[in-house]
């Protein structure tokens, strides 16, 4: 899984099937100490996450199509968590 | 998923049976602010996208499902054509 934050929101009305009703959320992919990695993502949002918020996102397919609780579907991104903190330790 | 627009098409007569009816479009990764974002790949296409559309796309054998049970050798699918899309 992966660090990412929620930088804002897709409209899309023609889409798969499999994506009707679930929220899609862009999401910027951050290291550990905060710093953007890499180009933003979409991904579908299962936990209710907001823009701005930190969260956990998983990037494959299965797990992202258990999250959003639905066989086969065509995804591959999905947030999973709301992160409330990080704490390395060393 | 990632956002990119589509930049144009590919024809291929001789390919995988499978693949027979299926639009394979060419797409331009794209980042938050709509800028290029990496490089140019073919993705096949689920929901009926053409150039100039902004849509987003999925990689990995995902890529494949919107055609089962036909088994598409595919890695990257148009899954949904972007309306608009806010940053904030």
């Amino acid at each position: 899984m992966q660090i990412a934050r929620v930088i804002g929101t897709v409209v899309s009305t023609q889409k798969h099937p499999k994506f009707e009703g679930a929220k899609l959320l862009l999401v910027q992919p951050v290291t550990i100490d905060d710093t953007p990695r890499g180009t933003p993502l979409l991904a579908i949002d299962s936990v209710g996450a907001g823009v701005r918020e930190k969260v956990l996102i998983v990037l494959e397919g299965r797990a992202a199509g258990e999250a959003l609780g639905r066989k086969a579907a065509p995804v591959d991104a999905a947030i999973v968590g709301i992160i409330d903190s990080v704490d390395i330790q060393e | 998923m990632q956002l990119a627009k589509v930049i144009g098409d590919v024809v291929v007569t001789r390919k995988d049976d499978t693949l027979t009816g299926i639009t394979l479009l060419v797409l331009q990764p794209i980042g938050a602010d709509g800028s290029n974002a990496g490089r140019t790949l073919v993705a096949v296409d689920a929901v009926g996208a053409g150039v100039g559309e902004t849509v987003f796309f999925v990689r990995g054998k995902e890529a494949s499902f919107p055609f089962y049970p036909t088994e598409v050798p595919a890695d990257a699918g148009i899954v949904g054509i972007v309306d608009h899309w806010d940053v904030e």
